[in-house]
């Protein structure tokens, strides 16, 4: 884990404070979520107080203080996919899932994320598992998709923060 | 560094040698594909088109190629528009003109092939077949632009979108890309280009609609060594996507349009603060500066000029205020993305305290052509104060979603009706929702109303960024009300106290009216009528008293829908019901004992519980217990749930 966060942090050497949200993106990406270490030493590297850090961290939205699910499931909730019930389809996925938005499933399986909006209204609602988009989605295909990665082998490549 | 060989001569003319003329000519039909040399198969793999399954398509087309040991080229191409009907495959045959295919998924790929590679065309699949004056037509196959999704539009910005390969930059200079970047530099000092723009009435795409030229010389006026020149592709408004569509589908037409603009206002430095929900845009976008770059076309001394300019990305991290100019100079700075009062303006004092620009992509694609053909040509399409044309994004309910390009001035009407196809299964029009969470909605009195930035002022509604969302009778404005300040109290910046504490108080308000009677405890009935007194007074008191721009448009959409569908926000408050049948807290669900077979399927998937009954014989909802989920009428296979 630590090595990962230097090998960030080497990539910007004398860093302002302008480089802290690409810094702070790439960790994400490398560990998928904002530990407490990694924000203590990404303030340290910048010479920006923890606080601060924090600050701009919960200001946006992208990023997370908890590590996310092996399937990282995201709900549109944007005015096209509103407009075609996706009330009822984030509904769904969470009675499939068990959790709330934002939240980890106990077994580390699945994570749930509203999104507001993935830019594909053409096709809503739209709902994005691991970076792929699955159109045109239904209450009752909600069930279907989840379960379609259920079944799958745990994945562990990272490139799911799309 | 010098040119590339093939911009130098299409811009210079013909070559001295005839024999390298006619190397060049040879090479610009080849890259314009006028004609091929062997079968070459299109795949639209931008996001839409991957959504609705374009990979496998892609994978299904190479698995039959390799099968068949056909030699064939496959070129991935972005998107052409027409989302609905992705994934979208295109077909071009040596001597023949290329033909395009709708809602290929990966199984229909042998049977098209097959079929399209001896020479037929299966009519149920085929959209149209492009006009190229070099091969040969397809018999009884009509034109791409006679198809009534694209006939009625004018397309500029999307010209080359879902046509070219977007990682080829020949190919974007093949179709006089780059061009007005040469033209600009050679013939133009930066205050003529500011001029042209100017005269262009070229307005900002974004949402405010400001000059563009005008915005420049602020820039150029104000004093400092370094001006900077940011593109804002921060596309937060639910509902919009051309900025995605554009930089995916032709990333090399944003970067020859930040090149210009940014030697309009002599910045040396741009940054592109684009959305990380939008990866493959990124992607693209990377692809596409390294190319120019490894060009000359960005980077040090530009063609032998003296500007140089180097573009730098910055990927936004989810902040819908961020779209604001003072809050995404904030966010590029490293800050919370919170707006600052204006003045000074950015022109004046911006990214870190130097004059800046803020130009929207689609303000910045526009620009190639604004140079290229000339201020007049441009300032020719349109209405007095809208000049060119506006991309929309086309979605909701209608039958045709996708990205359109329209003249200005083109009539709501056509756009939902003709382009769009009209309402799908035989329901009424309600209304369309235009400019996001900062806009209005247009009713059926106003269809006839032009897109204009000051004839959709008339109607309370604004340009914006350009989303369109169609609604049908199904819709319910309360609740499309209550949707978007949902979404604009969670997503303000909590600076100034109307738009933070505003927001949540019209949300709760809005909350109150859909609520049902039964979830109402003493004194909250009282509370819900003075608060519905209060609606629009506090609504102006927003508008009137916000920081930024986010806070002020920000009780648009109650504004809105209380002017035009009052008798919607009536019904829910008097009458406590949902004409549409949206509201779930309103809508009392039964079971038709007729219909019902007592499978005892709706009592199992019910989560509270509510439904009661015995196996094989009529069940019963209880309504005090209903959550109005909505769950039973999914798993009934009767149709015996009934909703009211």
């Amino acid at each position: 884990m630590t090595t990962d966060l230097d090998a960030v942090l080497q990539r910007y050497p004398n860093a302002s404070r302008d480089a802290l949200i690409p810094i702070l993106q790439e960790v994400q990406q490398e560990q998928g979520y904002l530990s407490r270490d990694a924000v203590v030493q990404v303030g340290r590297h910048l010479r920006l107080p923890t606080s601060k850090i924090y600050g701009v961290a919960t200001f946006y939205n992208q990023f997370r203080f908890q590590p996310q699910g092996r399937n990282h499931v995201q709900v549109c909730r944007g005015t096209a996919c509103h407009v075609k019930g996706s009330a009822a389809i984030l509904d769904a996925v969470k009675r499939e899932l068990k959790i709330e938005a934002g939240q980890t499933s106990r077994d580390g399986e699945f994570s749930l994320e509203v999104v507001a909006c993935i830019g594909a209204c053409g096709l809503a609602p739209v709902i994005c598992v691991n970076g792929e988009f699955h159109a045109g989605v239904t209450t009752k295909s909600v069930g279907k998709i989840v379960d379609s990665y259920r079944r799958k082998a745990p994945r562990n490549d990272g490139d799911e923060t799309a | 560094m010098k040119l590339p060989e093939l911009l130098s001569w299409m811009v210079d003319g013909e070559a001295v040698d005839p024999a390298v003329s006619r190397q060049h000519q040879q090479r610009l039909a080849e890259l314009r594909r006028e004609d091929v040399s062997r079968p070459t198969v299109f795949v639209g793999a931008g996001t839409c088109g991957l959504g609705a399954g374009a990979k496998q398509t892609l994978a299904a087309v190479h698995t039959y190629l390799d099968s068949h040991e056909i030699k064939a080229d496959v070129v991935m191409v972005g998107c052409v528009g027409l989302c609905s009907l992705e994934p979208i495959v295109d077909v071009q045959l040596p001597g023949r003109s290329r033909v395009c295919f709708k809602q290929i998924t990966a199984d229909k790929v042998p049977a098209l092939l097959e079929s399209a590679l001896a020479g037929t065309v299966r009519d149920n699949l085929v959209l149209g077949q492009y006009r190229q004056a070099a091969s040969g037509i397809w018999p009884d196959v009509p034109f791409l632009d006679e198809h009534p999704f694209f006939a009625p539009q004018t397309r500029w910005v999307l010209a080359n979108c879902g046509v070219i390969n977007p990682s080829q930059i020949e190919e974007y200079i093949a179709r006089g890309g780059y061009g007005a970047l040469v033209k600009v530099l050679r013939d133009m000092t930066p205050e003529v280009a500011c001029d042209v723009v100017e005269q262009s009435g070229l307005r900002g795409r974004g949402g405010g609609g400001f000059p563009t030229g005008k915005k420049w010389k602020f820039a150029r006026q104000s004093p400092g060594d370094q001006k900077y020149l940011i593109c804002n592709a921060d596309e937060g408004d639910p509902g919009a996507f051309m900025d995605r569509a554009v930089i995916e589908s032709d990333p090399h037409r944003l970067v020859e349009g930040m090149a210009i603009a940014a030697y309009g206002i002599g910045a040396s430095k741009a940054y592109v603060y684009i959305r990380a929900e939008y990866p493959l845009a990124i992607k693209r976008l990377k692809a596409a500066i390294a190319q120019a770059e490894a060009n000359g076309l960005i980077g040090d001394n530009i063609l032998g000029t003296d500007f140089s300019l180097h573009v730098i990305i910055k990927m936004g991290a989810g902040a819908f205020v961020c779209g604001e100019e003072t809050a995404l100079i904030h966010s590029i700075e490293g800050r919370r993305g919170m707006p600052r009062p204006r003045p000074p303006f950015p022109a004046v004092s911006g990214l870190f305290g130097k004059p800046t620009i803020i130009n929207n992509v689609e303000t910045l694609a526009n620009l190639p052509t604004v140079i290229s053909g000339g201020a007049e040509r441009f300032a020719a399409l349109g209405t007095k104060t809208s000049k060119g044309t506006k991309v929309f994004a086309l979605s909701g309910k209608v039958s045709r979603t996708g990205l359109v390009e329209v003249a200005m001035g083109t009539p709501v009407r056509k756009i939902v009706f003709d382009i769009g196809g009209g309402i799908p299964n035989g329901k009424a029009y309600k209304a369309v929702q235009i400019g996001g969470p900062s806009g209005g909605c247009i009713p059926t009195q106003h269809l006839d109303i032009d897109v204009d930035y000051e004839s959709l002022k008339m109607v309370g509604a604004i340009m914006g960024s350009g989303g369109l969302v169609v609604m049908d009778e199904d819709t319910c404005m309360v609740d499309v009300a209550k949707f978007f300040m949902d979404f604009i109290q969670r997503e303000s910046c909590g600076k100034c106290i109307p738009c933070r504490e505003g927001t949540r108080r019209m949300l709760e308000i809005l909350q109150r009216i859909t609520r049902g009677r039964k979830r109402e405890r003493g004194i909250e009935s009282l509370d819900r009528f003075k608060s519905v007194l209060h609606l629009q007074s506090l609504a102006e008191t927003i508008r009137d008293t916000s920081l930024c721009g986010l806070g002020q448009t920000a009780p648009n959409p109650v504004l809105s829908t209380l002017r035009w569908f009052r008798d919607e926000y009536e019904a829910h408050i008097y009458d406590r019901v949902c004409p549409a049948a949206a509201c779930t807290e309103l809508i009392i669900y039964s079971i038709d004992a007729d219909k019902c077979r007592g499978c005892t399927v709706c009592a199992k998937k019910c989560p509270a519980g509510a439904i009661l009954g015995a196996a094989k014989s009529p069940h019963h909802i209880v309504v005090d217990k209903c959550i109005g989920c909505g769950c039973c009428v999914d798993a009934c296979r009767f149709d015996a749930v009934v909703k009211q």
